[in-house]
């Protein structure tokens, strides 16, 4: 047998998508023009599926702070902050972190993959339990195979389930460790947080929340979910990520336990990897200034969310459960959403295609993610192309619809 | 499949839901047996029957889920929570990945039910 041979059924499905003469999977940006414009196939494209949440990929006061770091500190750290030692920035952005947060401590990750990553498997070991929701991220999921905790999946945002789960445990010896996410990165819907930060409490069991697609769009100070359910102080950990609302890449994990830092050396996914490079850790620390600086910022966003979601909503389409920077559109199967997908290509928008078994009870969806830096016209745009396309397969009756339909789930 | 199934957990029939009050605390007990086997199969074959083979072969304990059917790791592991709900009982995540029988899978509902 060979070493390719268990994926035949994957190589089988992955044959039917390049079929359609494009790879989602594949996509190349031939130039990146804006946070929202891109070269792809020759012909300028509008972006509508790059978490650039805030369009702050192209701010100039980020990208002159990162060419400056990179000037004054080089291009890389060249090795793990356990082993080469930190850089003053990796420290300053640590503090500036934890002050957004008014936490004690905060530890900085290469990726938010990585964060997820080490600090779930790492919090829970040898009886010890771990409870995270089935549609967690993947990072979440890759932790469950690292920890040695036993792992109980609780049913989508339904803290009744959750309870069942920790009822059942009953007097059992061990931590608990809750995972929830703000924003869900799929459909674009929020945790119902604040019943769970109760079924928790009634409980004794830790609550970590990745707020990696609600940083920046959340919250009175764009803390997160955490901080629009205000429930901040209930959340013993908080993990977010650098490379989406602001525009560059890493993770962070922040929490007022006292013994915080001793997952410095006990996280395998911190230790063993090289740390940010300077000029991206000056850029994060220039994006979070603009995060506190301009509230107005998150407004466009929702705004823009509103325009887009009810939009397509009156066309008929069947969306997420609620308004979220993520708007995911339900397709009927597998092949339709990629044809969509490569139709929406040719006509000029460029959005993600997620397909089972990456989504959740098997949907398949178009994946779109609105900025701030999106223009009403190109709200319409992106509309109009889905509208048009939409009718053209067959997945819009020719009659708009004024109802909005939510999900199933 | 059974008329009998009313999608409830099993529950005790002569048994009443208590109300026990404490001070300001009511607490709902329900009371509740192990289920027999029986029982636990026809739950399973109900819900694996809509990702049944196309030549028609019938689910029984020697079914192995992964392979069997045209079912996805992701749906098994959702089948999972809805009988861990009708069972009362809670499967941990590296438990069900070492369960490949039909059998298997009821063999370990019913153990986890006869030490609740």
């Amino acid at each position: 047998m060979g070493l390719f041979d268990r994926h035949a059924g994957l190589l089988d499905a992955y044959r039917d998508v390049r079929m359609t003469g494009a790879d989602p999977f594949q996509i190349r940006m031939e130039r990146v023009l804006s946070p929202t414009e891109a070269i792809i196939n020759g012909k300028k494209t509008l972006l509508v599926g790059t978490n650039n949440y805030f369009g702050l990929t192209f701010d100039p006061s980020c990208m002159e702070a990162a060419i400056e770091a990179i000037r004054a500190e080089g291009t890389g750290t060249t090795g793990s902050r356990i082993a080469n030692g930190s850089y003053s920035e990796h420290v300053a952005l640590e503090q500036e972190i934890a002050e957004f947060y008014g936490k004690k401590h905060c530890m900085v990750f290469t990726t938010g993959y990585q964060a997820n990553l080490g600090v779930i498997s790492t919090l829970v070991g040898p009886d010890d339990f771990l409870l995270i929701d089935a549609d967690s991220h993947a990072s979440i999921y890759d932790a469950c195979k690292q920890t040695q905790a036993e792992v109980v999946r609780f049913k989508h945002n339904d803290p009744s389930s959750l309870d069942a789960r920790l009822r059942r445990l009953g007097d059992k010896p061990g931590n608990r460790l809750v995972v929830l996410e703000g924003i869900y990165s799929m459909l674009g819907d929020s945790a119902p947080l604040k019943e769970f930060i109760a079924v928790c409490k009634k409980y004794n069991a830790y609550v970590l929340i990745d707020e990696a697609h609600s940083l920046g769009a959340l919250g009175e100070h764009g803390r997160g979910l955490c901080e629009s359910a205000g429930v901040l102080d209930d959340c013993h950990f908080i993990v977010g990520t650098f490379s989406k609302t602001l525009g560059a890449i890493g993770g962070y994990c922040v929490s007022d336990d006292p013994d915080f830092d001793i997952l410095r050396v006990t996280t395998r996914s911190y230790m063993f990897t090289a740390s940010l490079p300077p000029s991206i850790v000056a850029s994060v620390r220039q994006a979070l200034r603009i995060v506190k600086a301009h509230p107005e910022l998150r407004t466009k966003l929702w705004d823009n969310v509103a325009a887009l979601y009810d939009g397509l909503a009156a066309q008929g389409f069947k969306l997420g459960p609620e308004h979220g920077p993520v708007v995911g559109v339900h397709l009927p199967d597998r092949m339709t959403a990629i044809g969509f997908w490569r139709a929406m290509l040719d006509a000029g928008v460029y959005v993600n295609v997620a397909v089972p078994p990456a989504t959740p009870n098997g949907v398949s969806l178009l994946r779109c993610s609105v900025s701030a830096a999106h223009s009403h016209e190109q709200i319409a745009q992106m509309i109009d192309v889905m509208t048009g396309i939409g009718r053209q397969l067959g997945v819009l009756g020719n009659t708009p619809k004024l109802r909005v339909v939510g999900s199933s789930r | 499949m059974s008329d009998t199934h009313t999608g409830e957990p099993p529950l005790l029939r002569t048994a009443q839901n208590m109300i026990v009050e404490n001070d300001d605390i009511a607490d709902t007990i329900v009371l509740r047996r192990p289920p027999a086997r029986a029982e636990v199969m026809a739950e399973i074959c109900r819900q694996l029957e809509p990702f049944q083979a196309d030549d028609g072969r019938a689910i029984t304990g020697a079914t192995v889920i992964s392979k069997d059917l045209s079912i996805d790791s992701l749906a098994v592991m959702d089948m999972v929570m809805d009988l861990e709900d009708q069972f009362d009982v809670s499967i941990p995540m590296n438990v069900v990945a070492e369960i490949h029988t039909v059998d298997e899978l009821a063999d370990t509902i019913l153990a986890l039910s006869a030490r609740r």
